[in-house]
C-alpha cells in the first residue's frame, strides 16, 4: 500500500476521531471541579500542598464511587503567584471546561480578583483559605478561619505569656490591613496597646531597620501576618539578631506554609499561633488521612493548616453534591445551607448557612522542634466576625467584603 | 546611645550592601559602558551557586565568597565570548541583548532550581550592644564591602593591569597600539565585573529568600548607584551608596522601610537633576 498525503490524512483523521469518541462521552459524563492554585512562583509553599490535597481528596471521591454514580474530573490550573493569571484562568474554567465548580485561590488578593467572575458565571466557588473574614456573598463558601476564630483567642492567650504592649507586622494588601485592624481591636479588647504597626509590601525580604526600629519601642509581643516567601527572611533575620530569645512572637500565618518546617528548631522555637489543624493532632482521622497521604506521596511533610482545608472544602461540597442529588449550583448551595457538615482530619467542619463560612475547631499551638505541639483546643467556634454583618437568610442577594470599623 | 549604634550599624549596612549590590554593575557599565541589564542575574545565578554549594557539603564562606564568584565569573566570560564582545560600542544593542540574556536566565533558574523559595540561614550569630539585639550577618557585609572596594582601589591604582585595563577603557587605539590586546582586557574586565556581581549574590543570599525573579530588586538600585556615582570608579561607588544608603535608613527608621525606599528614588532623581553627571563629575574630581 502506498500512503500518500490524502490517504494519510484520512486514516488519521479517521482513527484521532475514533480516538476521541470515548473521550468525549467520559467527559460528559464526570462531574468537573476547577481548581486554580499557585503551584509556583513565591507563594508555592502555600499552593502545591494544596494542590496535592485536592488530588487526594478527588481520588478519594472516585475510589468510593465518584459522585452520583458519575467519576469526578479535576481541572487544575497553576496560577503561578501572578495575580492577572487568576481571572484568566477563572474564566476559562467557565467558558471553555463548564466546570460545575471553582475551588481555589491562595491570597485574599487572588479570591477577590475571581469572586465577581464567578458570581456572574453562576458557578460555585469555594475558597478554603483562613483568611481577614467579611465576605459576604451567597455564591461563595468559605471553610478557613477568619480573626474571630483564630486572633480573638491567640491574642489574649499570646499577651498573658508576654505582656500588654504589642507591635503589630502585616503583609500591606487586602489580608495584611483587615487583620491588623482586628488584631488592634483584640488587642484593646484585652487591655493591651498597639505600640507600633508596620505593614510590608510583599517582595520586601529585609527587615534589618524593622527590627531595630522594634526594639526601640521595645514591645512585650510582636504579632506577625506576614505573608509568602519572601517575608519567610524576616523570621530569619529576627532569629539572626537574637530576637527570638528576647520579644515572644506570635503569627496569624507563620506555619500556614509549613514555614516553621522550612526554619531551623532554633528559629521557630516558641513561636505562638492559633489554627485549625496540626499535624499533631492524635485523632483516629487525622492518623488515616495522614496514612493515606503518605501512601500517595511518601512523608508527611507537605501537610498544612490551608491543604487541609482545601481537602476539607472538596469533601464538603462533594457532600452538598451527594445530599442535593445534582452538581447544579442552587440545588448545592440549598443542600450547604442545610447546617450540613463533615468530619475530617481537622474535625468536623459545618457550614453556617448565615454566612458561608464554616463552624471548626481551633488549637493554640506553639512551635516546638519544627512541629505544632497544641497547647489548648478550642471546639466549634463560629465566624462570629463574618455573623456580626453579614446575613445570607435575609438578604440572599449581598455581595460586598465587610471591613471592621472602629 | 546604644540605640545609636544600632542605628549607627544599620546605616553602615545598608551603605555596604549598595556598594556590594553596584560593585559589578560598576566595572561592566561604569568602566566598560556595557548596559548589562542581566546584572540582577548575575547576582541570583551567585546566590544559587552558594545555595548549591552549601547543599553539597562545602563550608559557606567557602561557597560565598570562592565558589560563587568563580561560577559566575567563568559564566561571564562565556557569554562576553558569546554575546558581548560582538556588540562593544554598540549600547542599545547590549541593552536588547543582555535584556534577553537575563530573562533566559530567570527561564533557566526556574527549570533547574524550581520556582520557588529557596535559602540558606546566616552563618554568625547575633549579638548584642548594650540593650540592642543586632544581626551579626550585617558585620559580615560591612567588612566584606569595606575590603571590596579597597581592593579595587588597590587593583586599579596600585598594579599595572589595573592602568592597563583603565588606559584600554579610555583609549582602545592606543593601548592596542602599545602591544595590549583590548579584546582579552575587555573580556578579563567583564569576567571580573561578573564576578564581583556574583559575590553579592552569594554573600547576601543567607539575607534574603532566593527566587529566580530576585534579580529584579537589585538591577534598579544597582543602575541608580553606579549612574549617581559618576565617571570615577571607587569614589563614585562610595559617595553614591553612601548617600542613598544614608537617605534610605534615615526614612525607614522614621517612617517605614517602604518609605525608606521611595526617598532613596526621589533622592536619586533630585541628585541626578542637580548633577546630570554623578557626584564624581562635581566632587572628588580625578580620583579613581
Amino acid at each position: 500500500m502506498t500512503l500518500n498525503r490524502r490517504s494519510f490524512l484520512a486514516s488519521t483523521a479517521a482513527a484521532s476521531g475514533a480516538l476521541m469518541m470515548p473521550a468525549i462521552a467520559r467527559a460528559q459524563d464526570a462531574i468537573r471541579i476547577g481548581t486554580v492554585l499557585d503551584v509556583s512562583g513565591i507563594f508555592d509553599a502555600y499552593g502545591t500542598p494544596m494542590d496535592m490535597a485536592q488530588r487526594l481528596a478527588v481520588a478519594e471521591i472516585n475510589d468510593a464511587g465518584g459522585l452520583l454514580g458519575r467519576p469526578v474530573e479535576l481541572i487544575s490550573y497553576d496560577t503561578q503567584s501572578d495575580m492577572a493569571l487568576y481571572t484568566q484562568y477563572a474564566q476559562r474554567l467557565v467558558r471553555q471546561d463548564n466546570v460545575d465548580v471553582v475551588h481555589g485561590g491562595v491570597l485574599s488578593a487572588s479570591r477577590e480578583a475571581i469572586r465577581q467572575t464567578l458570581r456572574r458565571a453562576n458557578t460555585l466557588y469555594f475558597y478554603n483559605v483562613q483568611y481577614e473574614g467579611g465576605v459576604c456573598d451567597r455564591n461563595i463558601f468559605i471553610n478557613g478561619v477568619t480573626p474571630a476564630q483564630q486572633a480573638e483567642v491567640l491574642v489574649p492567650w499570646a499577651m498573658s505569656r508576654s505582656g500588654p504592649r504589642v507591635y503589630i507586622l502585616a503583609a500591606d494588601y487586602n489580608y495584611g490591613q483587615i487583620t491588623a485592624r482586628w488584631l488592634q481591636k483584640y488587642i484593646d479588647d484585652n487591655g493591651g496597646e498597639a505600640v507600633g504597626t508596620d505593614f510590608f509590601p510583599l517582595d520586601v525580604s529585609d527587615f534589618g531597620s524593622t527590627i531595630a526600629r522594634i526594639q526601640t519601642v521595645a514591645p512585650d509581643l510582636v504579632i506577625a501576618p506576614l505573608v509568602g516567601g519572601a517575608h519567610l527572611s524576616f523570621f530569619r533575620q529576627w532569629a539572626a539578631a537574637g530576637m527570638n530569645e528576647r520579644i515572644p512572637l506570635a503569627s496569624t500565618t507563620m506555619g500556614v506554609g509549613n514555614e516553621h518546617k522550612v526554619l531551623t528548631p532554633a528559629e521557630g522555637n516558641g513561636m505562638m499561633v492559633a489554627y485549625n489543624y496540626s499535624q499533631e493532632l492524635d485523632t483516629p482521622l487525622n492518623n488515616a488521612f495522614k496514612e493515606r497521604w503518605v501512601e500517595a506521596y511518601g512523608s508527611t511533610d507537605a501537610i498544612h493548616e490551608i491543604a487541609v482545608s482545601h481537602y476539607m472544602g472538596i469533601h464538603l461540597w462533594a457532600e452538598g453534591v451527594r445530599r442535593a442529588g445534582s452538581a447544579e449550583r442552587m440545588a448545592v448551595t440549598e443542600a450547604l445551607e442545610d447546617g450540613l457538615s463533615v468530619d475530617g482530619p481537622s474535625g468536623v467542619m459545618t457550614i453556617d448557612p448565615q454566612t458561608h463560612h464554616a463552624i471548626l475547631d481551633v488549637h493554640l499551638m506553639e512551635v516546638r522542634d519544627q512541629k505544632m505541639e497544641v497547647v489548648e483546643s478550642l471546639s466549634q467556634r463560629p465566624p462570629v466576625d463574618t455573623q456580626a454583618v453579614c446575613n445570607l437568610i435575609e438578604n440572599p442577594d449581598d455581595n460586598t467584603q465587610y471591613e471592621i470599623e472602629f | 546611645m546604644d540605640l545609636a549604634a544600632v542605628i549607627l550599624v544599620e546605616v553602615l549596612y545598608a551603605i555596604a550592601s549598595l556598594a556590594l549590590i553596584s560593585a559589578g554593575l560598576a566595572v561592566v557599565f561604569g568602566m566598560m559602558k556595557v548596559i548589562n541589564l542581566a546584572h540582577g542575574e548575575f547576582m541570583v545565578l551567585g546566590g544559587y551557586a552558594t545555595i548549591t554549594a552549601v547543599g553539597l557539603g562545602v563550608n559557606i564562606f567557602i561557597a560565598m565568597l570562592i565558589v560563587a564568584p568563580l561560577v559566575v565569573g567563568l559564566f561571564g566570560l562565556i557569554v562576553e565570548r558569546l554575546i558581548f564582545r560582538h556588540l562593544y560600542g554598540r549600547m542599545i544593542d547590549t541593552m536588547l541583548a543582555s535584556w534577553g540574556l537575563s530573562l533566559m536566565m530567570i527561564g533557566a533558574f526556574k527549570m533547574i532550581f524550581g520556582n520557588t523559595t529557596t535559602g540558606v540561614s546566616g552563618p554568625i550569630p547575633g549579638f548584642s550592644i548594650g540593650n540592642y539585639q543586632i544581626n551579626g550577618y550585617n558585620f559580615f557585609i560591612i567588612i566584606v564591602s569595606v575590603l571590596l572596594l579597597v581592593a579595587m582601589l588597590a587593583v586599579l591604582r596600585g598594579t599595572r593591569a589595573g592602568l592597563v585595563a583603565r588606559g584600554a577603557m579610555q583609549r582602545a587605539d592606543m593601548a592596542s597600539a602599545m602591544g595590549h590586546s583590548p579584546d582579552r582586557i575587555y573580556m578579563l574586565t567583564f569576567a571580573v565585573g561578573s564576578a564581583l556581581s556574583g559575590l553579592a549574590g552569594a554573600v547576601l543570599a543567607p539575607l534574603v529568600g532566593l527566587v529566580p525573579t530576585a534579580g529584579a530588586a537589585f538591577i534598579a538600585k544597582a543602575f541608580i548607584t553606579v549612574i549617581a556615582g559618576g565617571p570615577s570608579l571607587v569614589a563614585g561607588l562610595a559617595s553614591a551608596s553612601g548617600f542613598f544608603g544614608l537617605v534610605n535608613q534615615f526614612f525607614s527608621f522614621l517612617v517605614s522601610p517602604v518609605v525608606g525606599d521611595v526617598a532613596l528614588l526621589v533622592a536619586a532623581v533630585i541628585l541626578l537633576r542637580l548633577l546630570p553627571r554623578g557626584i564624581t563629575s562635581r566632587f572628588f574630581r580625578g580620583k579613581l
